[in-house]
């Protein structure tokens, strides 16, 4: 359980001195904020550059919190910042095991008790092996939850990730990753075009023009 | 440490080729202190031009400097234009690489053999078609005026423009373009020709230049397949080089100088040649005309590239029946009997050259793969700006190998280096770098950049996403740029007798020089031995990524 609080202090995004987006909010532990806008607002910019990825074309200004502490400063894989994309984005050449491994920490004791008993919840269990390559759309949006999970972050943004589902596995997907994040407590930022992602995260909307 | 990297790399390729083209006209002056010279003069070009036949070598040099490249574009062009998408075309994409990997020697040789009075073609076709009891009087390998050479530079080079173009083409929505052409009504292959071809060119006219450059300055293939009184230019450069009379190095220097130039003037002859072909298109873009030259375009297009393959095939079988031959008399098309007994009296004099030859081509090409990877990273790092400096990395292949090696050689007689083995694999490394770096590099950036932001946000290092994630992903391309770059190693003459100054020898070394005196039978072995080497090589880093990935689907689709 986490109890983190994400919060993007005054921050603003601009292209060759135009103002791309600005954003001033907070997120509290387990809950979702959702970001809305047309293509082109810079939904994607914005988890860039929380994520640590921000092409340098781009000049940011303000700053990102976890608990306090800024975390611009930091590379990209200090930030503890989960990431769920469009594609689930399963490493081909790992197994199902293989890619959860990679997402805990080094010194973690007793991995393996880890995975099964996290592949279980997702209602994966006995998985280990499986080549990533075989698993349906819906079981590579699971492990690739499950992953995000293993790695402890402190915050998770979601990028449009149910977009490429089919109407009712959407739904199935979204409830799942919703409910695990709450259950977690951890502050998620999700950016989606779809006002019934907007409805079933439930939290406030933020709408970039 | 990173942009130390590429920044030496650029550094490394260039200053030894610009500072040895720069070097190796100081002994054409006059001016060499290791032998006892230190006043300018101008005797070794009076020397030079009053050599015998050099007007004829200039003119050889210069002949297969520009008809190579000017014939082998056109048959690929036509080929691409009538043939793409085909049947035929499934199948030649997949040969283009291994006829890539053939070394020039070996090619070469194989081609002597079939071609030659007393080779394979004559041996099929006597006496039934041609009436010949004996090998004619005719001078068809080493013929005066290069044709045999140009034939053989064409073969080669037809796999090289292909592969370049192969590689440019999706970036020109070729499919798409025809279409539009031929619902406009225009015929297919004149379709390519008009919307294609001018968009092509651009993009592969570097590659296009380095077979200018290699063509007219050839040393390897000039020797076994080219004119012999006199030779070419380069023939000669290399023979006044090796003299045992030392003052010849005067005239060599002057000699390499004289080289240079000719390159230039056949790269000249190709910019004015370019500007015609832009005028002709020109006007026939104007003229509107949909389908005058399509049959004959279509015809030429489509029986280019299965002539290639048959005459390399032929070459192939011929190298192959003379390394077993026994007696074979002419005319007969088999020999009577075979032997193993070339390949016993060769094993002992194989061993030194292929351990040496395995030695540099892995150093080589390691070294290459290593500053490679270093550059792409630093690149990837620097948020994906390319280097404005990468076109250095052409530098090898822009300049003839001849000019500048031998500019090398004299600045390590300068420094008083003796010959070794890490000289010769630096030399080796100029020529792998850019082929080891054009292969690799598109790869490396195609590569979604998503797998490493996911890695990075699961909290892997940039060392752990390098390792576990990068390499693995490009596993296939890596391998086979390092199969690219042992191939260009193993072919290579000019830098391992310069540099090794004959004394370390490889497999490619030995066998151009049994050229003068050995049996065919002989040569046949070294080839074979020669041309399999690259071929492993290919094979391995086709067949590795199967069997490493052979229970991951998702990496069985072509990356």
């Amino acid at each position: 359980m986490s109890d983190s609080v994400l919060k993007l202090n005054n921050v603003c995004i601009s292209l060759d001195d135009k103002r791309l987006l600005e954003i001033d909010c907070s997120v509290g532990p387990g809950e979702i904020l959702t970001v809305m806008g047309p293509s082109g607002s810079g939904k994607s910019s914005l988890l860039a550059y929380i994520a640590g990825f921000l092409a340098p074309a781009f000049t940011p200004s303000g700053s990102v919190l976890i608990n306090g502490n800024d975390i611009c400063a930091l590379p990209a894989e200090r930030r503890r910042i989960g990431l769920l994309f469009q594609d689930p984005l399963l490493f081909p050449h790992l197994s199902v095991g293989g890619n959860l491994r990679f997402a805990i920490a080094e010194n973690t004791k007793d991995k393996k008790r880890l995975i099964q008993q996290g592949l279980v919840e997702i209602g994966l269990a006995g998985f280990d092996n499986r080549d990533s390559g075989t698993l349906s759309g819906g079981q590579a949006s699971r492990v690739a939850l499950l992953r995000l999970l293993l790695s402890s972050p402190s915050a998770v943004l979601l990028d449009e990730p149910f977009s490429k589902l089919d109407t009712q596995l959407r739904q199935e997907i979204r409830t799942l990753v919703f409910d695990k994040l709450r259950a977690s407590g951890l502050p998620t930022i999700l950016v989606t075009h779809d006002e019934a992602d907007a409805t079933a995260a439930g939290g406030e909307i933020h709408t970039l023009s | 440490m990173l942009r130390w990297a590429s920044h030496s790399l650029i550094l490394l390729l260039a200053a030894p080729i610009l500072l040895g083209t720069l070097i190796a006209s100081l002994p054409a002056f006059g001016y060499f202190p290791p032998l006892g010279s230190t006043e300018f003069s101008l005797a070794a070009w009076r020397d030079l031009f009053e050599v015998p036949g050099l007007t004829r070598s200039v003119l050889i040099s210069l002949i297969s400097g520009v008809l190579t490249p000017l014939i082998a574009l056109i048959l690929v062009f036509l080929y691409l234009a009538s043939a793409t998408g085909s049947k035929l075309d499934l199948w030649i994409r997949r040969l283009v690489s291994p006829l890539l990997s053939f070394p020039h020697a070996a090619a070469a040789f194989g081609l002597a053999f079939l071609i030659a009075p007393s080779g394979l073609l004559s041996r099929i076709l006597s006496p039934g078609l041609t009436g010949w009891e004996r090998p004619p009087d005719l001078l068809i390998v080493n013929d005066t005026w290069g044709l045999s050479l140009l034939f053989g530079l064409i073969i080669k080079e037809v796999p090289f423009l292909l592969l370049m173009s192969l590689a440019a083409l999706p970036q020109l929505q070729t499919k798409q373009r025809v279409e539009v052409a031929r619902t406009l009504g225009y015929r297919p292959t004149v379709a390519w020709l008009k919307v294609i071809a001018p968009s092509l060119y651009p993009l592969i006219r570097l590659p296009v230049i380095a077979v200018i450059v290699f063509a007219s300055a050839t040393v390897d293939v000039a020797l076994i397949l080219g004119p012999t009184l006199p030779p070419t230019l380069s023939v000669r450069v290399l023979a006044w080089f090796n003299d045992a009379d030392l003052n010849l190095r005067f005239l060599a220097a002057a000699g390499a100088l004289l080289q240079l130039g000719t390159s230039m003037l056949a790269i000249a002859i190709w910019l004015v040649l370019e500007k015609l072909a832009a005028i002709l298109w020109k006007f026939w873009l104007g003229t509107g005309n949909r389908d005058r030259g399509e049959n004959l375009a279509s015809a030429i297009g489509r029986s280019a590239m299965p002539a290639v393959l048959i005459v390399v095939a032929g070459s192939l079988l011929a190298l192959l029946i003379n390394a077993f031959a026994g007696v074979w008399r002419f005319p007969s098309a088999v020999p009577t009997d075979w032997t193993i007994q070339h390949w016993l009296n060769s094993l002992a004099n194989l061993a030194t050259p292929l351990f040496n030859t395995i030695v540099i081509s892995v150093s080589s090409t390691l070294l290459a793969l290593l500053l490679v990877i270093a550059t792409l990273e630093s690149e990837r790092l620097s948020g994906n700006k390319k280097s404005t400096a990468i076109w250095l990395l052409y530098l090898p292949l822009l300049v003839p190998q001849l000019v500048f090696l031998f500019g090398f050689i004299v600045m390590t007689e300068f420094a008083g280096w003796q010959p070794n083995m890490s000289l010769v694999i630096f030399g080796h490394l100029l020529f792998v770098l850019p082929y080891v770096f054009l292969s690799f590099s598109e790869a490396y950036r195609q590569l979604d950049p998503r797998w490493s932001q996911v890695a990075s946000t699961l909290g892997a290092s940039q060392f752990k996403s390098f390792w576990r994630i990068r390499i693995p992903l490009l596993l296939a391309p890596c391998l086979t740029a390092v199969a690219i770059g042992m191939a260009i190693s193993i072919s290579l003459f000019l830098p391992t007798q310069l540099l090794g100054a004959g004394r370390i020898t490889t497999i490619t070394s030995e066998a151009v020089s049994l050229t003068s005196g050995a049996s065919r039978n002989l040569i046949s072995v070294w080839a074979i031995v020669q041309l399999s080497l690259p071929m492993l090589g290919f094979m391995a880093a086709l067949f590795i990524p199967k069997l490493v990935w052979r229970n991951r689907r998702g990496m069985q689709e072509t990356r």
